[in-house]
């Protein structure tokens, strides 16, 4: 293959990167004044690698002798981190500007871009080497970004935890990389998969041990419990429109390298890992609905009730099917319309002189102060909670399908009556916004894109969605096939 | 070859670092670059890994990687530094213990 084609394989990716170098020379010269003019085209930019994702990017091709594969999975994938990235751009300058002391910058849309692009990568990763350089990629721009409000002093403390654990992951990560490259003698997926097709009694010590540590790194990624600690942290202390980001495009970019590590590098060690990822799911829906009880800072129970989900997920990832990975692209594609709603709604809660608040007790009584905006949430938060007809019920049903099928029926009973408990959080929102005295209320939406926005993902979950359930099952499952 | 230094020499040092380095981000209280420190600790002890692997195996992929690994782990030094100027002009202190505004 002549490297004109292969280069074809990587648009979506060269696009994005090539857009964010000649950005970031924009925003040097032309500074503070800029600002405007970089995010709409950072915007542009994504909507160009979306395009340029139609092309032979989606075809199923393999570029760099193995290195990367564009593959239908990898499309799926990258077409939820694009829109996510865009969303996150667009919101940004109505929270800055209400922010005291900190402006947007030109680089926050640059930095969104190379995460972005890091993202694309990690998600077509078809040899170690491209998995830790895309991971990394993402992971930098992302420190950077949860560090954006430079006065803040929570914003600092949220990056600088950030950081340190997310340095922590990669080291364990690539500690088990390396372990693995030494045992199995080769970086590639194709060439690992071969070495862990031996039965399991003769699976070497050195593949399980690295095995485990790729899967602890990965997990520290996903934000899955025991590795979850950092969440609430980074997301209540990083600027909203950042943890909306981290909340969506990242979270899908971590379940899509994970299911792919598991099912194209480690899929004949589905007996080992296959216990490994129940126990982190369980954990992660136990722990993200107990810990999110008593939260006050509507942030910080995003932060959990992101951990609980990517507990559903996982359950789809431990099916180690077609359908169970199906499953879990179409839960991470409904999960990031109700989390990227409910975050432009927290976007919308602030006091009269404009200034951000994010407590719960904030949202008392906005069923009548506010009854447009009271509605998107209650959709969201009974949506994330599973409650039927909402279609948040659907992503739910389809990774538990998918658990029964593959004779996991104790997994998916116990994940059913785990589900309950996070209900309890979830409604509990919609009876402070409901139920209790009016606490005063915030000022109407000013921008229109946000509204839409937010409108856009109320209606996609109900009644929009159910109509879209054949094209997003059948094109789910295309891309779940493309692993296997 | 008894008494020569082998794969498994390499190993042993490497794990020692590796476990020294997720000690050392966890264990210490004081000061927030011993945690950087610890982390180029980690990344180290990867590229020994890496490197011994390689040269056991006969394969040039392994120490590809660990320039790789170099040239990432110097980014994410410059960006943890960057990181740490912004914390430190906040609070004005760089221990361990108040790196605590957020709980629950």
């Amino acid at each position: 293959m002549d490297y004109a084609t292969n280069l074809l394989l990587t648009l979506p990716e060269l696009v994005l990167s090539i857009g964010a170098i000649i950005l970031m020379l924009v925003s040097a010269w032309g500074g503070q004044g800029s600002t405007r003019a970089v995010s709409w085209t950072s915007v542009a930019i994504v909507g160009g690698a979306l395009i340029a994702l139609a092309g032979p990017a989606s075809g199923g091709g393999v570029a760099f002798e193995g290195l990367f594969r564009a593959d239908a999975f990898a499309a799926f994938a990258k077409v939820l981190i694009y829109v996510a990235a865009a969303i996150a751009i667009v919101m940004a300058p109505g929270f800055f500007e209400r922010t005291s002391g900190d402006d947007l910058r030109p680089e926050y849309p640059v930095l969104v871009l190379l995460s972005a692009a890091g993202a694309g990568i990690m998600v077509s990763a078809g040899d170690l080497l491209t998995l830790y350089v895309g991971l990394e990629l993402q992971s930098l721009a992302s420190y950077v970004l949860a560090t954006f409000m430079r006065r803040d002093a929570r914003s600092a403390e949220a990056g600088l935890k950030y950081f340190i654990l997310g340095a922590l992951a990669s080291g364990i990560l690539l500690y088990g990389i390396s372990i693995v490259y030494g045992f199995s003698g080769t970086t590639l997926f194709e060439g690992i998969a071969a070495a862990y097709a031996v039965p399991s009694a003769e699976l070497s010590k050195g593949l399980l041990f690295g095995l485990v540590f790729v899967f602890a790194g990965i997990a520290f990624k996903l934000a899955a419990v025991p590795f979850h600690m950092w969440t609430p942290d980074v997301y209540e202390g990083a600027p909203t429109p950042v943890t909306a980001l981290f909340a969506t495009a990242q979270k899908v970019a971590a379940v899509a390298l994970g299911v792919r590590v598991a099912i194209e590098a480690m899929g004949p060690a589905l007996f080992q890992w296959r216990q490994i990822v129940i126990f982190a799911a369980l954990a992660s829906i136990v722990l993200g609905a107990v810990a999110a009880i008593g939260q006050q800072n509507i942030k910080r129970l995003l932060a959990y009730s992101s951990i609980n989900n990517v507990g559903f997920a996982l359950i789809g990832l431990a099916a180690g099917t077609p359908e169970g990975v199906s499953a879990v692209l179409t839960y991470m594609a409904i999960y990031i319309a109700m989390t990227m709603g409910s975050f432009l709604v927290v976007l919308q809660m602030r006091d009269h002189d404009g200034t951000p608040v994010e407590s719960i007790a904030s949202l008392s009584g906005m069923s009548r102060t506010r009854p447009a905006l009271a509605a998107a949430l209650a959709i969201f938060m009974l949506s994330l909670a599973g409650i039927p007809p909402l279609f948040g019920f659907w992503s739910k049903f389809v990774v538990f399908d998918a658990a029964v099928q593959a004779g996991l029926l104790p997994l998916a009973a116990i994940g059913i009556a785990l589900s309950t408990i996070g209900a309890y959080y979830y409604l509990r929102i919609v009876k402070t916004m409901y139920f209790d005295e009016p606490a005063g209320s915030f000022p109407p939406v000013t921008s229109r894109i946000e509204g839409g926005l937010i409108a856009a993902s109320a209606v996609f979950l109900f009644p929009v969605g159910w109509f879209l359930i054949v094209p997003l099952g059948a094109w789910s499952l295309t891309a779940a096939r493309s692993l296997f | 070859m008894n008494g020569s230094i082998g794969l498994i020499h390499y190993l042993v040092v490497a794990a020692i670092l590796f476990t020294m380095g997720v000690l050392g981000i966890f264990l210490n209280r004081k000061n927030l670059i011993v945690i950087l420190m610890a982390i180029e600790l980690i990344l180290l002890a990867v590229n020994i890994n890496l490197v011994a692997f390689s040269a056991a195996l006969n394969d040039l992929v392994g120490q590809v990687f660990a320039m790789f690994v170099l040239t990432v782990a110097a980014g994410e030094a410059a960006i943890g530094l960057a990181i740490l100027v912004i914390y430190f002009r906040n609070r004005g202190d760089i221990a361990v213990e108040d790196a605590s505004r957020m709980k629950g």
